[in-house]
C-alpha cells in the first residue's frame, strides 16, 4: 500500500504523485520548453515576420523625436533666414509620415500578432482536448475532473497571458539591449566596460528571480487546481449541500484553499516586484558610475563631453527594454509553470493503447472470451483470478454475486475500460487490444448505473448512441424499448431540456434515456450493468420486455441485483472472490439448490 | 470612467484604498524623479565637466545615484503594495461569489451552465484583479500627467495650448466609440470562455459515457467548435484593438507636428523664442506615452468592467429561497407533516410537476410515494426541506409553513437521500457527518449498522478513508448506504428518501429493509418507491400519477381500490421461465 501522504479533513488517501520533487525541476523545464517550442514552430515565420514588424514600429516611433530636433535645428533657422517655411514643412511632412507608418505597423502587428497567438492556443487547447479524451478511465479516475477542468481552462489562459504579452515584442527589446551594447562600446571601450559590469548583475537578479518564480508559480498551479476543484464538486453537488447545511463548513474549506491561492499570487506578485524596480536600481547604479567615471575621463581628456553625453544616453536605452523583458520573463515563468502541468499530461500515455496493427473487426455475430485474465486495480488487491470464460455468440449471459465480487470488473474489462494484468479477452476471435477504439465501439455497448447526460435535450442525448440518428430513429429506440410515450409526455416532448447533468429527469428517466442511447448505438455485444436499477416497476417492465427482442440478435451480459432482469438470461454465473463458483441455464442451478437458488429465494420472499 | 458594474466592485478595495492612493503618488514620484535626472547631468557637464573639477563630479554623481536608487524604491513600494491589493481584492471577490452560489437554489444551478459560474469565478475575477490593481492606478497617474502637462503648456503659451488641447475632441470621439465597441466584444470573448469551460466540465464528468459510446470524436468536435468560435471573438477583440488603437496613437503625434510647424513659424516670425518652443515641444512629447497606453488601459478597463457584469449578475440573483424576515428556528419536532394544495412548477416551467396535492403524514407514520417516472416523486420530496418552494398551497411541519421556519432548523430535522448518492471527495466520516457534525462515534455506528455499511471499517484507511471522486471509489451499492447512513446519523425527526435501496443486492436490500424498519417505527418518513419490497417499509402508500395524487391508502387498500395502482403493479412476476424466453429468442 502506498503510504498516506495526505491527512486532513478530506481524510486519508494515497495521493498520486503529481508535479515532481526538486531534482526533476531541470526535466520539468526542459519539457515544458519542448511543448511551448512544438506549438510555437509552425508558425515560425510569421514570428519573424512580426519581429520585423515590431523592429520597423519602433524604428518609427523613436525617429519621431529625432525629426522634431532636425526640424528645430535645420526647419526654425530656414524660418529665420527667411528662406520660407519649405524645409520646416517637409520635415513635419515627413513626421507625420513617419507617424502614420507607425500605426499602420501598429495595427497589422496588433492583428497579426493576434492571429499567432489565438492559433497556438486553439491547436494547445485542442491537442490537450483530445489527449484527454484518449486517456483511459483509470487516468481519469486518479486525475479528476476538477483537475481536468483547472488544466483546460485556468493553464490554457496562463499560456494565453504570455502570447497577449507578445512573444514578438521580445525580439525588439532583446535587439535594442544587444545594439546598444554594441553601441557603447563603439563610442568608448573603457566607459562601456564600466556600463556592462551591471551585466553579471542583472543576469544573476534573473537566475535568482527564475529559480524563485519557478516555485511559486508552481504553488499557484497546484492551488488554482484546488481552488477549481472545490467550487466545481461544490456546485455539482449543491443539493447535498443545502439539505446536509453543509455551506458554511463548505466556505471554510473554500476560504481556505483560496487563500492559498491569493498566497501563492502574492507570493509570485512579491517576487516581481523585487525584480523589476531591481533592475532599475541596477541602471541607477549603472548611470551614476558610468556619469563618474565618464566625467573623470572627460577631464582627464581621454573623452569628449560629447561621447560621455551619448554614453549616458545609451546606458538609459539599455535599461529602458529592460522593463519590458522583465514583464516578460514574469509571464512565461507563469507560463512555463502552466506548461509544465500540461507537457505532463500531453506525455502520459493512454494504460489502454491503440493497437499500432489494428486487426479487422469480427465480422457478423461475435462470442466473447476470457482467457486466463487476472486483473487488479491496486497492487496486491486482485479482483479477477484466472477467469476463463466462453459466451458463445447470441447468447444472454447474467452475472450475479455480492458487492465487490468483480462483477463490474468483468463488464469494464470487455468494454475495455481497463487492460486486463494477464490474459485476454477476444470478440469473436480477435483480442480487444487489436482492435481500434472506434471499431470496438461499434461492435460493444454499455449502459450503467451511472447516467450521465450531458446538457441538451433528451433528443441529443439518446443521439449521443448514433451522432447524426434522425428524429424517427431515435423516437424508435424510445419506442423499442417502451419509453417513448414517457419522453413525449414531458412538456417539450423529446425537446425537453433535461438541465445541468440531467437534474430535470428523475434517476428513472434517466436512466431510459441512457438505454434508448445504447438501442440507438445497436452494438453486437451489450452489457448492461445494473442497468435498470433506478426503474420503476413499470418502466422495469418495459425495458424488460423490450430486452427479449432487443438481446435475441446479441451477445448480451447483464450485471443485475435484480433477478427479474436476470431471468431473460440464458445462463447464470455467480460470482465471488472473483472467481466463477457457478454456471449454469437458470432453472438448472435452481434446481441444485446453490448460491442462485437461495439469492433466488431472498427475491421472492422479498416481491411476496 | 469606469461603468458602474465596475464601479460597484469599489466596497473590495475598500480596505486598500489608502494603498491605492500611494501607489498613485509612488508612480507620480518616480515619473518625476526620471524627468530630475537629466537635468542633474545637465548640471554636471555645464559645471564640474566644463571646470575641469573631477572631484566636484562624485557628489553631484552621488545624487544622481541616490535619484536612480529612490526611483527604483519608489516603482519597488508600489509595485509591493499592489500584490496585496490585487490579491486580497480577487480574494475576497471569490469568497462572497461562492457564498453566493451556495445560498442559491438547485433551480438556479439547473439554469446556469456550470461552466458559466466556473469562468466567472476565475476567468473574470483574474480580469477585475488586474484592472484594479495595475488599470486603475495607471489610468489615474495618465489622467494627472495630461492635466498636469496640459496646465503647464498653458503657461508657456497659451495659443499653442489650445492648439494641443484640442487634440481632445478627436481623442474622446475615438475613446468613446472604442469603448462601446469593445464592450461588446469583451463580453463575447467572455461568454464564450464560459462556453467553453462548459464543454469541458461536462466532458471531464461524463468521460465513462463518453467512452463506453466510443464519442470521443464527437465531444472533441463539440469542444472545437467552441475553441473556434471562441477565437472567432477574440481576433474580433484584436480587430478593434487594431482599428483604433494606432488612430488613438496617431492623435498626440498629429498635435505634436502642428506644434512644430506653427510653433516654428512663431519662432521664425520673432513671436516665440526657440528656447520656449523646445521647452513646449518637450512636454508635448511628455504626453505621447500616456496617451499611447490609453488604449490597452482602456481595453483593459471595458474587459474588467464586462467581467464586473458577469459577476454582479449572479450576485444580484437574490436567493430564492431563504429566510423570511420573521422566520422562526424549530425547536423540537413532532414530526406532522402536511402538504396542502400544493402546486410546483420547476421556474421557468409553465407546466405542473405537481398540482392540487394533499397529503398528511402523521407523527412517526411513513408514506410511500408510488407512481411511474415523471409522476413528480422526487419534486414532491425536494419541497419538504424547501429545496424546492412551492408555486401554491403550503407544505406544513407541525402545523408551520416550511416558509416560515429558518432554513437551518428545518434542514436540520430533515434528513435526506437523494436518488443520486452524491459523496463529496472527503473522508467517510465527514461525508457522513455533513448533517450532524456534532454526532458521536456510536450514533456514527448506528446509522452504518441501519444502512448495513459496515464496509467502511475495512476500507484502507476506515472511517478516514477518503471516498469521493478524488478518493477511493466504491460500487454504486456502497454510495447508497452511505448517503442512507448520512441521512439516519443524528436521527432527524423526518426522513425523506428518495428510492434509497435501488442499488443494493437483494440481500443487503432485505437487511437494510430490516434494520430502516426499526428506524422509521419511530420517524416520519416519505420515502419514493420504485419496488414492491421496499412497499413492505410504508404504512401508506400515495399513488402519484402526472403530479397529481390518485389516491391514498395502505396497500391492501389500494390493491382492491384502484386500478392505476394494480396497473402499476403489474401481475407478480411470473414464476421464473426462462426457458420459454430462452427458446423464444434463440
Amino acid at each position: 500500500m502506498t503510504a498516506p501522504v495526505s491527512a486532513d479533513w478530506r481524510g486519508v488517501a494515497a495521493e498520486s504523485v503529481e508535479g515532481a520533487p526538486g531534482g526533476l525541476t531541470g526535466f520539468l523545464r526542459a519539457r515544458s520548453r519542448r511543448l511551448l517550442g512544438a506549438l510555437l514552430r509552425p508558425h515560425r515565420r510569421a514570428l519573424l515576420v512580426l519581429g520585423a514588424v515590431s523592429v520597423l514600429q519602433n524604428v518609427a516611433a523613436m525617429s519621431g523625436p529625432y525629426l522634431v530636433k532636425v526640424g528645430i535645428d535645420r526647419g526654425i533657422p530656414a524660418v529665420q533666414r527667411g528662406d520660407g517655411a519649405g524645409p520646416l514643412v517637409a520635415v513635419v511632412a515627413v513626421f507625420l509620415a513617419a507617424a502614420g507608418a507607425e500605426a499602420l505597423l501598429t495595427a497589422v502587428f496588433v492583428r497579426r500578432s493576434a492571429v499567432v497567438g489565438q492559433a497556438v492556443l486553439l491547436d494547445l487547447r485542442t491537442r490537450l482536448f483530445g489527449h484527454f479524451q484518449a486517456l483511459s478511465i483509470s487516468f481519469h479516475e486518479d486525475y479528476t475532473s476538477g483537475r481536468v477542468i483547472s488544466r483546460l481552462t485556468s493553464d490554457v489562459e496562463a499560456l494565453g497571458d504570455l502570447l497577449n504579452e507578445g512573444v514578438a515584442q521580445l525580439v525588439f527589446a532583446v535587439l535594442s539591449v544587444v545594439t546598444t551594447a554594441v553601441l557603447l562600446l563603439l563610442l568608448d571601450v573603457p566607459i562601456a566596460l564600466v556600463a556592462l559590469l551591471s551585466f553579471p548583475a542583472l543576469v544573476a537578479l534573473t537566475l535568482w528571480f527564475r529559480r524563485q518564480a519557478e516555485k511559486a508559480y508552481r504553488a499557484g498551479r497546484v492551488a488554482v487546481a484546488q481552488v477549481i476543484v472545490q467550487f466545481v464538486e461544490s456546485m455539482a453537488g449543491i443539493r447535498v449541500v443545502q439539505a446536509f447545511r453543509r455551506e458554511d463548513r463548505n466556505q471554510e474549506i473554500f476560504e481556505e484553499v483560496n487563500a492559498r491561492y491569493r498566497d501563492a499570487n502574492a507570493w509570485s506578485g512579491r517576487l516581481a516586484a523585487a525584480f523589476g524596480p531591481g533592475t532599475r536600481a541596477i541602471g541607477g547604479v549603472t548611470f551614476a558610475v558610468v556619469l563618474a567615471f565618464g566625467a573623470w575621463r572627460v577631464v582627464g581628456g581621454a573623452v569628449t563631453v560629447g561621447v560621455l553625453a551619448a554614453s549616458l544616453l545609451y546606458v538609459r536605452r539599455f535599461f529602458e527594454p529592460m522593463q519590458d523583458l522583465v514583464q516578460f520573463l514574469n509571464s512565461f515563468q507563469s507560463a512555463t509553470a502552466a506548461l509544465e502541468k500540461l507537457s505532463g499530461v500531453l506525455e502520459e500515455e493512454p494504460a489502454v493503447p491503440a493497437p499500432d496493427a489494428p486487426e479487422a473487426p469480427p465480422a457478423g455475430p461475435c462470442d466473447v472470451r476470457f482467457r486466463h485474465v487476472s486483473f487488479a486495480y491496486r497492487p496486491g488487491r486482485p479482483v479477477l483470478h484466472d477467469l476463463d470464460l466462453v459466451i458463445p455468440a447470441g447468447q444472454t449471459v447474467a452475472v450475479v454475486g455480492a458487492t465487490g465480487a468483480g462483477k463490474s470488473t468483468v463488464a469494464r474489462l470487455l468494454a475495455r475500460f481497463y487492460d486486463p494484468a494477464e490474459g485476454e479477452i477476444t470478440l469473436g476471435g480477435v483480442d480487444v487490444r487489436d482492435l481500434t477504439d472506434d471499431d470496438l465501439r461499434r461492435v460493444v455497448g454499455m449502459v450503467t448505473q451511472e447516467n450521465f447526460l450531458f446538457t441538451g435535450s433528451v433528443a441529443d442525448n439518446i443521439a449521443l448512441g448514433r451522432p447524426g440518428a434522425s428524429r424517427a430513429e431515435i423516437e424508435d429506440a424510445a419506442r423499442a424499448i417502451g419509453a417513448h410515450a414517457q419522453f413525449a409526455a414531458l412538456p417539450q416532448g423529446y425537446d425537453s431540456p433535461v438541465g445541468k447533468r440531467g437534474g430535470r429527469l428523475s434517476a428513472g428517466q434517466r436512466q431510459l434515456v441512457a438505454f434508448a442511447r445504447a438501442f440507438l448505438a445497436g452494438p453486437r455485444v451489450l452489457i448492461l450493468d445494473e442497468a435498470t436499477s433506478s426503474l420503476d416497476v413499470p418502466s422495469e417492465r418495459l425495458v424488460q420486455q423490450a430486452l427479449a427482442t432487443l438481446l435475441a440478435e446479441r451477445t448480451a451480459v447483464i450485471i443485475a441485483h435484480r433477478l427479474s432482469t436476470v431471468e431473460i438470461a440464458h445462463r447464470v454465473l455467480v460470482v465471488d472472490g472473483g472467481r466463477i463458483v457457478e454456471d449454469g441455464p437458470p432453472q438448472a442451478l435452481l434446481r441444485d439448490g446453490g448460491r442462485y437458488a437461495d439469492l433466488h429465494r431472498a427475491w421472492a420472499e422479498g416481491l411476496a | 470612467m469606469p461603468a458602474p458594474a465596475l464601479w460597484r466592485a469599489r466596497p473590495y478595495l475598500r480596505p486598500y484604498r489608502w494603498h491605492l492612493v500611494t501607489m498613485a503618488v509612488t508612480s507620480v514620484v518616480a515619473v518625476v524623479t526620471a524627468i530630475a535626472v537629466p537635468s542633474m547631468v545637465r548640471r554636471v557637464v555645464d559645471g564640474p565637466i566644463a571646470r575641469g573639477d573631477a572631484a566636484a563630479v562624485l557628489p553631484m554623481a552621488g545624487a544622481v545615484l541616490v535619484l536612480g536608487l529612490f526611483e527604483a524604491f519608489a516603482a519597488f513600494v508600489r509595485r509591493r503594495l499592489q500584490v496585496p491589493t490585487a490579491a486580497g481584492f480577487e480574494q475576497t471577490l471569490r469568497d462572497d461569489l461562492y457564498a453566493h452560489l451556495q445560498r442559491l437554489p438547485p433551480s438556479f444551478h439547473d439554469a446556469w451552465q456550470s461552466g458559466q459560474l466556473l469562468s466567472r469565478a476565475m476567468a473574470d475575477l483574474a480580469v477585475m484583479r488586474r484592472f484594479a490593481s495595475f488599470g486603475l492606478v495607471m489610468a489615474v497617474v495618465n489622467l494627472t500627467t495630461f492635466a498636469v502637462v496640459i496646465a503647464l503648456l498653458a503657461r508657456l503659451d497659451a495659443p499653442l495650448a489650445l492648439l494641443v488641447a484640442t487634440s481632445l475632441v478627436p481623442l474622446g470621439v475615438l475613446t468613446s466609440r472604442f469603448r462601446k465597441r469593445y464592450r461588446a466584444v469583451a463580453r463575447q470573448v467572455q461568454d464564450r470562455q464560459g462556453d467553453l469551460t462548459t464543454v469541458v466540465e461536462e466532458s471531464a464528468a461524463g468521460i465513462r459515457v463518453v467512452k463506453a459510446f466510443g464519442r470521443s470524436r464527437v465531444v472533441a468536435a463539440t469542444f472545437d467548435h467552441g475553441a473556434r468560435r471562441l477565437r472567432a471573438s477574440s481576433l474580433d477583440a484584436a480587430r478593434t484593438q487594431a482599428a483604433y488603437w494606432p488612430l488613438i496613437d496617431l492623435v498626440p503625434n498629429v498635435a505634436l507636428a502642428a506644434v512644430l510647424l506653427v510653433g516654428g513659424l512663431a519662432v521664425g516670425h520673432g513671436t516665440l523664442t526657440l528656447g520656449e518652443l523646445v521647452a513646449f515641444i518637450s512636454l508635448v512629447l511628455m504626453l505621447v506615452w500616456p496617451v499611447e497606453s490609453l488604449g490597452r488601459i482602456l481595453a483593459d478597463g471595458q474587459e474588467a468592467s464586462s467581467a464586473a457584469r458577469r459577476v454582479f449578475e449572479v450576485l444580484d440573483t437574490p436567493p430564492a429561497i431563504a429566510d423570511r424576515p420573521g422566520a422562526v428556528a424549530l425547536g423540537a419536532v413532532a414530526g406532522h407533516l402536511r402538504l396542502s394544495g400544493v402546486g410546483f412548477r420547476f421556474p421557468g416551467s409553465d407546466s405542473w410537476a405537481l398540482r392540487g396535492v394533499d397529503l398528511e403524514v402523521r407523527p412517526g407514520e411513513t408514506l410511500a410515494l408510488v407512481g411511474g417516472a415523471g409522476a413528480g416523486k422526487t419534486a414532491l420530496l425536494e419541497l419538504i426541506p424547501r429545496l424546492h418552494d412551492v408555486t401554491e398551497g403550503a407544505v406544513t411541519l407541525d402545523g408551520h409553513d416550511v416558509r416560515d421556519l429558518t432554513l437551518a432548523s428545518l434542514r436540520r430535522h430533515v434528513g435526506v437521500a437523494f436518488d443520486d448518492p452524491l459523496l463529496f471527495s472527503a473522508s467517510v466520516r465527514e461525508n457522513l457527518l455533513l448533517g450532524s457534525p456534532d454526532a458521536g462515534d456510536d450514533e456514527l455506528a448506528q446509522a452504518l449498522a441501519i444502512a448495513q455499511a459496515g464496509f467502511v471499517y475495512d476500507l484502507p484507511w476506515g472511517l478516514d478513508t477518503r471516498v469521493g471522486e478524488q478518493g477511493l471509489s466504491l460500487s454504486g451499492g456502497q454510495r447508497q448506504r452511505l448517503a442512507l447512513a448520512r441521512a439516519v446519523v443524528g436521527r432527524p425527526a423526518l426522513l425523506v428518501l428518495d428510492d434509497p435501496l435501488s442499488s443494493l443486492d437483494i440481500h443487503t436490500e432485505a437487511l437494510v429493509e430490516e434494520a430502516l424498519a426499526a428506524v422509521l417505527a419511530g420517524t416520519t418518513a416519505v420515502v419514493a418507491v420504485h419496488r414492491r419490497s421496499t412497499l413492505a417499509l410504508a404504512d401508506r402508500i400515495a399513488f402519484l400519477e402526472q403530479g397529481r395524487v390518485l389516491a391514498v391508502g395502505t396497500h391492501a387498500e389500494l390493491v382492491g381500490a384502484e386500478p392505476a395502482y394494480r396497473r402499476w403493479l403489474g401481475q407478480p412476476a411470473p414464476p421464473a421461465d426462462p426457458a420459454a424466453v430462452g427458446a423464444a429468442t434463440r
